[in-house]
C-alpha cells in the first residue's frame, strides 16, 4: 500500500500553503527543495511537553489510515517529532487513538 | 535522599461496572499510601469511546491518577490492576524527567530572550527605501 500524503486534503496541525506544490516534471535537484520550508508548529508555539492525553492535538498528525504523519510532510523539527511520536504511541496503547483504521 | 518520582497512571474501567469506579480508585489510593507514595491528583476523565475494541468492549471509563513516590507502589498497583478483570487497560508513565526537561528548556528560552531584548527586523527597511528612491529619481526628471 502506498499512501500519497501530498494529495491528501489537509487538516490542521501543519501549514497548507499552496505555493509549495511540486512541479509536474520535477527533475532531480534544482528548484525542488527551494519551496516549502515548513516550520515546526511546536517550536512556534514553544511547546516543551506533548501530552498523550491531548487527543485533539495528536489527531492532527494522524491521517485517515492512522499512521504517524512523517516529518517531511508536517515540517516538525526532530525533537518535537520524537515527542509527538512518543505521545501518539502512548495514546494508542490505552485506546485513545487507533493503531490502524480501515 | 533520592528525589521522589512522579507518575501518571491512566486506567480504563469496564463501563458496565461504573459504580465500581470510585471504589477502585479508593482501593488504589489505599495501596499507594500503604507503600509510602502520595496521590497528587485523581480524576475521572469520564466515559469515552475506545479507539479499538478491548475484550469486546467498545467504550470505557478513563481514570487518571498522579502519583509521587519511589516506584515500589507502582509495582504493586500494576500487579493489582493486572489481575483485576474490571480494568481493561492501564498505562503508567514516568513524568518527572520530562517535566524537568521542559522546565529547563523554558528557562533557557527565558534567558535567551533576556540576553537580546531587541531583535527586530532592521536592515531591510533602509535598503528598500534607497532602492525605491533610485527608482523614483529618474522618473521625477
Amino acid at each position: 500500500m502506498s499512501t500519497n500524503y501530498e494529495d491528501r486534503p489537509r487538516g490542521g496541525g501543519y501549514d497548507s500553503d499552496d505555493d509549495g506544490d511540486r512541479r509536474p516534471m520535477g527533475g532531480r535537484g534544482g528548484g525542488r527543495r527551494m519551496h516549502r520550508r515548513r516550520v515546526c508548529r511546536f517550536c512556534i508555539d514553544k511547546v516543551d511537553l506533548i501530552d498523550f492525553k491531548d487527543v485533539r492535538l495528536l489527531q492532527n498528525y494522524l491521517p485517515e489510515r492512522g499512521k504517524i504523519l512523517p516529518r517531511r510532510i508536517s515540517g516538525n523539527c526532530a525533537t518535537h517529532q520524537r515527542m509527538l511520536a512518543e505521545a501518539i504511541k502512548r495514546a494508542r496503547n490505552i485506546a485513545l487513538l487507533p493503531y490502524t483504521t480501515d | 535522599m533520592q528525589t521522589k518520582r512522579q507518575y501518571e497512571v491512566v486506567f480504563i474501567v469496564d463501563p458496565t461496572a461504573d459504580e465500581e469506579v470510585s471504589r477502585l480508585t479508593e482501593g488504589f489510593t489505599q495501596i499507594v499510601t500503604d507503600q509510602g507514595g502520595t496521590i497528587t491528583k485523581a480524576e475521572t476523565m469520564g466515559k469515552r469511546q475506545l479507539a479499538y475494541e478491548i475484550n469486546h468492549h467498545k467504550d470505557g471509563t478513563f481514570v487518571l491518577m498522579e502519583i509521587e513516590g519511589s516506584g515500589r507502589e507502582i509495582a504493586e498497583l500494576e500487579r493489582r490492576m493486572r489481575v483485576n478483570d474490571r480494568i481493561l487497560r492501564y498505562l503508567t508513565v514516568r513524568v518527572d524527567e520530562d517535566r524537568r526537561r521542559a522546565e529547563k528548556l523554558k528557562d533557557r528560552r527565558a534567558r535567551k530572550a533576556a540576553k537580546r531584548p531587541s531583535h527586530q527586523g532592521q536592515g531591510s527597511g533602509p535598503a528598500r527605501r534607497s532602492a525605491m528612491m533610485e527608482f523614483a529619481e529618474p522618473r521625477g526628471e
